[in-house]
Order: structure tokens, then C-alpha cells, then sequence
């Protein structure tokens, strides 16, 4: 199963994810991230089909899909510095 | 279907504003040169401009260049170390205004570098004033009226002017509002450095890119910008492959 995450910490809460999201799978949050900034969150993990045009119109490398294979999970953007 | 983040874009945090197309631009360099296996012989030359802070951000050798020179830059590294691939990244304040000169000499010596012009419209980091590619009557704080009504003459269009000269070998138009359309922008940025890499000279991808900042737009506002009214000004496409 590929698997899709965000990062709250690496996003700024444009929201181009949202407006790109075929599914309209997506929504920013009311909390703030540690950067003061509202985050994007996903909405139903089981609605989203991986497409990823959410992460490829992120500014900021704030979503990434993985595709479960070669226990490639491991996450290698993540956390910000 | 994976999408991860490339290993030339450092995992860090970018000072871009949110919205600002940058960011994307970034990582589709950072995305081609990691396809093409080039990153051990990557030098970049970073421009003044939003983006003078690209060395915090691509993981592989960056110069920050003298407003405009990028191209200068370039050039020198290009000719004393042929074996690098070689870019610039500029915004249009420094590839058409203080640059305009650089840009167009490089160009037309056929120069074998690759150039990625990130197009937004606007001075960005000083605070928005007017480039040579402000839309006629856009605002801007040096056009409060719009630009126009004070002789200001009309936006320049990087791609059909360089396509004039003989020397370059490959001009192309894409922008980054929406998926496509930053599908289409790798292509053509990947296309750029393949030209470099088979010696085939001057390639130049001028990226219509949003600012919502300085734009004083929402994010959302300035995708709409881009694809309704720069698109239009601008129109997308290939102007020069050889
Ligand atoms: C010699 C010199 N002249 C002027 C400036 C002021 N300046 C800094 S950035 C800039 C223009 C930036 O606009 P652009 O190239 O479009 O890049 P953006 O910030 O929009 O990405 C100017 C005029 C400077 N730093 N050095
Ligand atoms: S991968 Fe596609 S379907 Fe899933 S959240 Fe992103 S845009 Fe929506
Ligand atoms: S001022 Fe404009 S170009 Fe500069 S980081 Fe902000 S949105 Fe991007």
C-alpha cells in the first residue's frame, strides 16, 4: 500500500494542495504549527489515490507519498531543521 | 508512484513566503539534476533576488553572483571547468533589468550553460516594486497608477527577444500554476540541462512563477494571476529548439 504523508512542520498553509486535490481530500488547519503557520492536513487517507498533485504543487516539499515497496516507508525528508 | 523529496534539495525550512513559486522551481531543479546523476559536477549560480539564498538550499555547489552576472558567473565556470554542468537561476529583476546585458551577450555566444528565469512579475524581495515583466497596468509600488501611465513602456518577453539571435539553442515558456503545468516546467527544465550535457549550448526555461506577497494576493488569488492574466501576456511554449 503506497502511503501519503504531510508535514506539518515543513508547511506554510498556502492551501495550493487544496486547491489541486482531485478528490478535495484535503483542508488546512485552525491549529498552528510551531512556525505559526496553519497546516494541511488530510482529510480521509482512505479517498486519496496517491495521484500526488497536492505535493507536486507544494512550495515546500511539505507532503510525500511512499510506495510501500523496498520498505522505502522510512521517511527522508520529515522533520524540519 | 513515489514522490519524495529530492536528495539536491536540502531538507531544510525555505524563508519563501507561502504560495511563492520558488519553492517548486527549486525542487524541479533539484528533481532533474538528481534524475540525470549529476549532482557530484553541479556547480548553480544564485542570483540577488529572492532566491541569493540558494546555496542554504541545494545540496549541490552554488555561487552567489553580483547582481545580474549569473550568466558572467557562468560563462567563467563553464569555460575553465568544461566537464561541470552549469546553471543560473535569476529572477527578472536580475535577468532582464541590472542583467539584461549579461543575458543577452551569454545568448548569444551560444554560451553551453543552462539558465532557469523565474518570471513573477515583480521585484520581490525589495518590497515589489516594478520589473521589466510587470504587466501593463499592474500595480506595483513604483506604478501606483499601474504600469503605463508614466512611460514605462510595456513588459519585456525574455523568450521572444533571445529568440532573435542565432545564438541559443533552446528557449522555452512554461509556469508553475498548476499540475500540469509543473509537470510540463520539469520537461522543460530536463531538457535544458540534457542540451548542457550533450554541449549543444544556451538553453533558457523562463518560468512564469507566483508572489503572492508583493502581488498583495492569497495564494489562491496569485494562481489565478498566473494562469489568467500572465499566460496571456506571456504565452507558453517552445520558441527556439535546435
Ligand atoms: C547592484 C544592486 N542594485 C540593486 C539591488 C537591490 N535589489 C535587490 S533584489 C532586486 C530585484 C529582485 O527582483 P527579481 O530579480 O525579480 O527577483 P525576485 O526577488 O522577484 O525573485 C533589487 C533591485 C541590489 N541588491 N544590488
Ligand atoms: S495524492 Fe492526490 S488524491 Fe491524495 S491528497 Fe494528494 S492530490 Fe489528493
Ligand atoms: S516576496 Fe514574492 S518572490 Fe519573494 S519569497 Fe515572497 S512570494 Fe516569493
Amino acid at each position: 500500500m503506497p502511503q501519503i504523508r504531510f508535514y506539518a512542520e515543513h508547511c506554510k498553509g498556502c492551501g495550493l494542495c487544496v486547491l489541486v486535490c482531485p478528490c478535495q481530500n484535503i483542508r488546512i488547519s485552525e491549529d498552528l504549527n510551531e512556525h505559526g503557520h496553519p497546516f494541511a492536513v488530510l482529510v480521509d487517507p482512505a479517498r486519496c489515490t496517491y495521484c500526488a498533485m497536492c505535493g507536486r504543487m507544494c512550495p515546500d516539499m511539505a507532503i510525500e507519498i511512499f510506495d510501500g515497496k523496498n520498505g522505502s516507508k522510512e521517511n527522508s525528508g520529515g522533520a524540519a531543521k | 508512484m513515489e514522490f519524495r523529496r529530492p536528495k539536491t534539495l536540502k531538507n531544510v525550512l525555505t524563508h519563501y513566503c507561502p504560495g511563492c513559486g520558488h519553492g517548486i522551481v527549486h525542487r524541479l531543479v533539484a528533481e532533474v539534476i538528481d534524475e540525470l546523476g549529476i549532482r557530484e559536477r553541479t556547480i548553480g549560480t544564485a542570483p540577488v533576488g529572492c532566491a541569493v539564498l540558494l546555496y542554504d538550499y541545494m545540496n549541490c555547489d552554488i555561487i552567489e553572483c553580483a547582481h545580474g552576472r549569473p550568466p558572467a558567473v557562468a560563462t567563467g565556470i563553464k569555460r575553465v571547468l568544461p566537464d561541470r554542468i552549469v546553471f543560473t537561476y535569476q529572477g527578472d529583476g536580475d535577468l532582464a533589468a541590472i542583467g539584461a546585458a549579461e543575458t543577452i551577450h551569454a545568448a548569444n555566444r551560444g554560451e553551453n550553460i543552462t539558465v532557469i528565469f523565474v518570471n513573477n512579475a515583480i521585484y520581490g524581495m525589495t518590497g515589489g516594486q516594478m520589473a521589466p515583466t510587470t504587466l501593463m497596468g499592474q500595480w506595483s509600488t513604483t506604478t501606483p497608477a499601474g504600469r503605463g501611465k508614466l512611460g514605462e513602456g510595456g513588459p519585456i518577453k525574455v523568450c521572444e527577444m533571445l529568440s532573435a539571435l542565432d545564438g541559443p539553442c533552446y528557449l522555452e515558456r512554461v509556469a508553475v500554476s498548476t499540475p500540469k503545468d509543473v509537470l510540463r516546467a520539469k520537461k522543460a527544465i530536463r531538457k535544458a540541462f540534457e542540451n548542457q550535457i550533450a554541449g549543444k549550448g544556451f538553453s533558457l526555461v523562463e518560468v512564469l512563477s507566483m508572489c503572492p506577497t508583493d502581488w498583495k494576493l492569497s495564494p489562491k488569488e496569485a494562481v489565478d494571476f498566473v494562469n489568467e492574466k500572465m499566460k496571456t501576456v506571456f504565452p507558453l511554449g517552445v520558441f527556439k529548439d535546435r
